[in-house]
C-alpha cells in the first residue's frame, strides 16, 4: 500500500440550509465508506480559507488567500490505496465535485534507501 | 453522530431571529451573513469529524462569537438599537450582554417575535408566507419558488419587497404587549393556515415539498401554542385542523404516485397518531365563546375522520359545518366544498344546483376541482359526455403530473360502456 494526500480545492457548501446539510451528509457517508474499506490513513482537517503568506529573504507578510476562491485548498486527507489509479478511483466519490471543486491526488513521496 | 432532518433549516430560523433582534431589523442582511458564515464553518469542520452530541450550541456559540466580533468592528460606524448600542461600547459589557440575548429562553420569544414580524399588515398574505419560510423556517429563494411553483425571480422579488418592509421596522415586533399580541394573532393565525394549506392542496407537483411546508406550518402552529398569549382557543383549534388534514397525507397519494380523492382513500392508511392528537387538540380548543373559521373546519376533518367509510360519513353533519363556515369565512370554494357534501347527503342532482347557486364561481373559473366536481355529478347523472367536457376542461388547467394523472383516469371513466359487455 502507498500513501496520498487528497488536497480539496474549491467548492461551495451553498447558500441553503438544506443543501449545507445534505452536502455535510454526503461527505461523512463518503469518509465512512473510506474508513470501512481501510482507506484513510488520517482523515486530515479542515483550514481557514485565509491566512498569512511569508515570502523571500525579505520575509514579506501578506494577507491570504493566495490564489482564487475556487483553487483555495480548504483541507486535506491521508489516503492508503494500492496505486495513484485507485487513488484517482477513491478520489472520484469525493461530494465537492458535484460543487465545481477538486480533488488533488498527490502521492507521498517514498524514501528508496 | 447523524444530524437530525432539516437540522440547519430549524437551526437557521432560530439564530436570524436572535441575530436580528440583537441587530435590529435593518440589519437582517448581516443577521443572515453570520448565519451562513456559522453553517459554513459547521460544515468544514462537521464533515471531518463528525456531528457534535449538541449541535445547536456548537452552532449558537459560533454565530455568538462572530456577532461579537462583529459588535466590537462595526460599534462606531453602525447603528444598533439604542440599549444595545450603550452595553456595545464598552468591552467590559459587550460579551455578557451578547451571551444574555443568546440565552436559551430567550431564543424561543425570538422566533416567535419573527413570526409576528413577518405578518406585517403592509405585507400581503402571500408575501408573509414567503417571508416565514424564507427566515423562519430556512427555505432559499429557489426552494420557496419550488413550493409555490413560481419563478426564482418572481419569489426573490417578492421577498426582497417583504424584508425593506421588515427593515423598515424600527425593531421586531413585541410579543410582551398583550393588546399588540391579540390584534396580530389573527393575521398570524391565518398565515399558518395558508401555509398549511399551500403544501395541503398547493399546486407543488414535488410530494416532498408538500409534506415539508404541512411539517412547518405545524412546528410553527406547536411554537406559538407554548406562548401563554398564543394559545387560545382558535390556536388549539388551527392546530387540530392541521393534525386531523396531516393525518390523511398517506393515503392521499397511493405508492404509484397517483392522487386519491377522499372518496377513494385507503382509510387504514390514515396516521392514527395524528388523528388522536388532533382530537386531544380539538378538545382543547372548545373553551371559550369564540367558534373560529379554524374550529369548524377542524370539526369537519374530524367528522371525516371517524368515518371508516365514506358511506359512514356524517353528511348531514358535514353539511350543517360548513353552512357555519358560509357565515364565518365565506368563499367560492368553500361554497364547492359545501355542494360536494350536499350531493353526498341529496344526491348528485341536488349538488349541481347548488355548484349553479354559488354567486361568485367565475372565481371558480381557474380551480381545476370546481370542473372536476361538476363531471362528477353528471357522471353519476348517467350525462356521461357532459362529464367528459368538464373533466377536459379540468385537465387544461391541471397544475401538476399528478393532478392531470388523475384527471385522465376521470375522462377514462366517462366512456359508455361497450353494448356487448353490458349485456
Amino acid at each position: 500500500m502507498s500513501e496520498y494526500v487528497f488536497l480539496y480545492r474549491g467548492g461551495e457548501a451553498g447558500r441553503s440550509p438544506e443543501r449545507v446539510q445534505q452536502s455535510m451528509q454526503k461527505w461523512m457517508a463518503w469518509f465512512k465508506e473510506l474508513g470501512q474499506n481501510g482507506h484513510i490513513k488520517d482523515q486530515g482537517q479542515p483550514l481557514e480559507r485565509t491566512g498569512k503568506l511569508v515570502k523571500g529573504k525579505q520575509k514579506t507578510v501578506t494577507d491570504g488567500p493566495f490564489a482564487e476562491a475556487k483553487d483555495v485548498v480548504g483541507g486535506y486527507t491521508l489516503i492508503e490505496a494500492r496505486d495513484l489509479e485507485q487513488a484517482v478511483e477513491l478520489s472520484k466519490g469525493c461530494p465537492i465535485l458535484e460543487v465545481e471543486g477538486g480533488v488533488e491526488v498527490r502521492p507521498v513521496m517514498k524514501l528508496n534507501m | 453522530m447523524e444530524p437530525t432532518e432539516h437540522l440547519f433549516r430549524h437551526e437557521a430560523g432560530r439564530m436570524v431571529a436572535t441575530l436580528t433582534r440583537i441587530f435590529g431589523p435593518h440589519n437582517l442582511a448581516l443577521a443572515e451573513d453570520v448565519v451562513q458564515d456559522a453553517f459554513c464553518r459547521a460544515f468544514e469542520v462537521w464533515k471531518v469529524r463528525g456531528v457534535p452530541d449538541n449541535p445547536s450550541a456548537w452552532l449558537t456559540a459560533t454565530a455568538k462569537n462572530r456577532a461579537i466580533d462583529f459588535l466590537r468592528r462595526e460599534r462606531t460606524a453602525r447603528t444598533f438599537e439604542p440599549e444595545l448600542s450603550r452595553l456595545i461600547q464598552s468591552e467590559w459589557t459587550l460579551t455578557p450582554a451578547v451571551e444574555d440575548l443568546f440565552a436559551t429562553s430567550a431564543i424561543k420569544d425570538d422566533l416567535l417575535r419573527m413570526m409576528f414580524s413577518c405578518c406585517h399588515p403592509r405585507l400581503g398574505e402571500e408575501s408573509q408566507i414567503a417571508l416565514m419560510l424564507n427566515i423562519l423556517c430556512g427555505f432559499s429563494v429557489d426552494e420557496v419558488a419550488g413550493a409555490f411553483v413560481s419563478t426564482h425571480a418572481a419569489i426573490e422579488k417578492r421577498i426582497s419587497r417583504a424584508k425593506k418592509v421588515l427593515a423598515s421596522s424600527k425593531k421586531l415586533f413585541d410579543v410582551s404587549v398583550s393588546s399588540e399580541f391579540s390584534s396580530r394573532l389573527p393575521a398570524v393565525q391565518r398565515a399558518l393556515y395558508l401555509l398549511f394549506n399551500e403544501g395541503y392542496h398547493g399546486a407543488s407537483p414535488e410530494s416532498a415539498v408538500r409534506v415539508d411546508l404541512c411539517r412547518e406550518a405545524m412546528r410553527l402552529t406547536a411554537l406559538l401554542l407554548e406562548h401563554p398569549r398564543g394559545a387560545t382557543p382558535a390556536t388549539y383549534a388551527l392546530a387540530a385542523l392541521m393534525h386531523l388534514d396531516a393525518a390523511r397525507l398517506p393515503a392521499r397519494v397511493d405508492d404509484l404516485g397517483h392522487l386519491n380523492s377522499l372518496f377513494e382513500q385507503d382509510r387504514s392508511k390514515w396516521d392514527s397518531k395524528l388523528v388522536a392528537e388532533g382530537q386531544r387538540l380539538l378538545d382543547l380548543s372548545a373553551t371559550g365563546p369564540e367558534l373560529s373559521e379554524y374550529h369548524v373546519e377542524a370539526a369537519i376533518a374530524w367528522t371525516h375522520a371517524i368515518a371508516d367509510r365514506t358511506e359512514n360519513t356524517d353528511w348531514e353533519r358535514i353539511v350543517s359545518l360548513y353552512d357555519r363556515l358560509m357565515t364565518i369565512r365565506s368563499s367560492p370554494v368553500v361554497a364547492l366544498n359545501r355542494a360536494i357534501a350536499i350531493a353526498q347527503r341529496d344526491g348528485a342532482e341536488r349538488g349541481l344546483e347548488a355548484i349553479q347557486a354559488i354567486p361568485d364561481s367565475d372565481r371558480l373559473a381557474t380551480y381545476p376541482f370546481y370542473h372536476a366536481a361538476l363531471g362528477e355529478f353528471e357522471l353519476r347523472n348517467g350525462r356521461h359526455e357532459t362529464a367528459q367536457e368538464h373533466f377536459r376542461t379540468a385537465l387544461a388547467l391541471a397544475r401538476s403530473p399528478m393532478e392531470r394523472e388523475f384527471l385522465k383516469k376521470r375522462i377514462s371513466a366517462c366512456e359508455p360502456v361497450p353494448q356487448d359487455q353490458a349485456q
